[in-house]
């Protein structure tokens, strides 16, 4: 028997409206049920970061997040960072600048992962940037030019810009 | 992952009334269970969130102790100032933990329960036989791939290792953690697998971890939690070890000193001998070297983790000089 509960979620600002098996976790309503496809599932199992996104301003693994557990929170996606006018934000700038990506299915992750690592103030150096950035796995390799991203759109976003102990 | 009932606790009281029906599990952080109810190994029918339940997540810190709610999150508790300040190795076992996005997501009581990370437990439809999983069945680690297998603590039953990092620190502070209206040391928490492996701690049906206790201690506030794996970052201990110690006047005779281990044994594991081998001694190389030895007594490899025998004392030789020389700079003994 196929039971379904009936969710409201906020996401990116926005009222969403859904019935789903109580396990279906937040990544696969965001993309199979709010065609919301932005967020990429990986692994499946909370080992790659590809489907990271923010709940309540905490980035978070939406595979092993359920739908029904951020019903009353604020749920933030890939989707919704961008301006209202299609203006970049400054770690999607910097990802491009940098050509942080080489297939480009890690990078949604990545993103929101670096846009909550700035926010937390754990990407003033090269070596942290790379400790709390951990838990986003790139197949490609383009690490390098992430944490150049990263530290790129850190020095744009916070003003005034910290005092960083850079590793030669 | 098998469809279930999703019920959210309106309080702890009925949280712990819904567990008590078979099949029900709880919901924290998600990240244990959601994890191994993809991979099989957890098939609940009912899972019950606790993680709107309000008054569970304060860290309280006084002159006396750390008092940290269940369902604190890792990195609130890894990044709070006074945790920082009065229990470093705390702190650092939470932030060299998981990832930024598990350390948001995991909460303190479920951290304490996370389950082992051996593959075979992992895996039931390749691996049927698991004494953790399936009482009787065997086990499969037992003549396998057991490079990250437990030496100490082991039973002819079960090898796995407890995963922690917290723990660990935990159990060299003498933490205390609550749950149903008792108070139990987390040393004593955690049950050695002996031959009910699926039995891996004494909390019982129906009962929730409320929270932790971690009384401030000298050797506590002088602490340091090392890890050592075989990647940088996002990976289990192949062997850690949390130290702290206080030094008499003289600022070189150990008057109090703690050691646990993380990653080699089915629990976590306080080294007692190598303290008592050290309290009242200097911490000269050889001395610290000859003491971390006896961390390993007792200790039975099984194939590919012999190598943790030899690890595991090199840790707590390095944790020891490390704290030693940030004890040493702190206090003005280098120049």
């Amino acid at each position: 028997m196929t039971r379904t509960i009936h969710l409201n979620l906020d996401i990116n600002g926005r009222a969403h409206a859904l019935d789903v098996e109580p396990r279906v976790t937040l990544l696969d309503a965001l993309r199979d049920h709010l065609q919301m496809t932005g967020t990429k599932k990986g692994c499946d199992q909370g080992q790659c970061g590809a489907c990271t996104c923010h709940v309540d301003g905490r980035r978070v693994l939406s595979c092993l997040t359920l739908a029904a557990q951020v019903e009353g929170r604020q749920v933030n996606t890939i989707e919704g960072i961008a301006g209202e006018d299609g203006t970049l934000h400054a770690v999607q700038a910097a990802f491009l600048e940098h050509d942080a990506f080489q297939c480009g299915y890690c990078t949604p992750g990545q993103i929101m992962s670096a846009v909550a690592c700035i926010r937390e103030g754990h990407a003033g150096s090269d070596a942290e940037i790379r400790e709390y950035m951990s838990g986003n796995l790139c197949r490609c390799g383009a690490y390098n030019s992430i944490v150049a991203a990263v530290r790129e759109a850190a020095e744009a976003v916070n003003t005034p810009v910290r005092e960083t102990a850079e590793v030669a | 992952m098998k469809d279930f009932s999703y019920v959210r606790a309106t309080s702890a009281e009925a949280a712990s009334q819904a567990a008590l029906q078979a099949g029900a599990a709880i919901l924290a952080g998600g990240t244990t269970l959601l994890d191994l109810a993809k991979c099989g190994v957890a098939a609940p029918e009912t899972v019950i969130d606790i993680t709107h339940l309000p008054g569970l997540s304060d860290i309280i810190v006084s002159a006396d102790a750390a008092t940290i709610g269940a369902l604190a999150r890792m990195s609130e508790v890894a990044d709070h100032p006074s945790i920082k300040a009065a229990f470093p190795a705390v702190s650092e076992s939470l932030s060299l933990a998981a990832s930024a996005q598990l350390r948001n997501m995991a909460t303190i009581g479920g951290n304490l329960l996370q389950r082992t990370r051996c593959p075979y437990f992992r895996d039931p439809g390749t691996f049927p036989a698991c004494n953790k999983r399936a009482p009787g069945s065997g086990c499969s680690a037992l003549g396998g791939v057991t490079r990250n297998h437990a030496v100490l603590g082991t039973s002819e039953h079960c090898l796995a290792t407890n995963p922690g990092d917290l723990a660990v620190a935990l159990v060299a502070f003498d933490a205390t953690v609550s749950f149903a209206g008792k108070t139990v040391l987390v040393e004593d928490f955690y049950r050695l697998p002996g031959d009910t492996p699926d039995k891996e701690t004494v909390l019982g049906r129906g009962e929730i971890i409320t929270g932790i206790a971690i009384p401030a201690s000298a050797a506590a506030k002088n602490s340091i939690y090392l890890k050592v794996r075989d990647r940088q970052s996002y990976e289990f201990a192949a062997a850690s070890a949390a130290v702290g110690f206080e030094l008499e006047a003289d600022g070189k005779t150990v008057k109090d000193i703690r050691v646990a281990l993380g990653g080699v044994a089915t629990k976590p594991w306080r080294a007692r001998a190598v303290e008592q081998a050290l309290i009242g001694k200097t911490l000269s190389a050889g001395t610290v070297e000859k003491a971390s030895r006896l961390a390993m007594e007792g200790a039975v490899a099984q194939g590919d983790n012999a190598y943790k025998i030899e690890l595991a004392p090199r840790v707590v030789v390095r944790a020891i000089q490390q704290l030693a020389l940030k004890t040493a700079m702190k206090t003005g003994g280098l120049a």
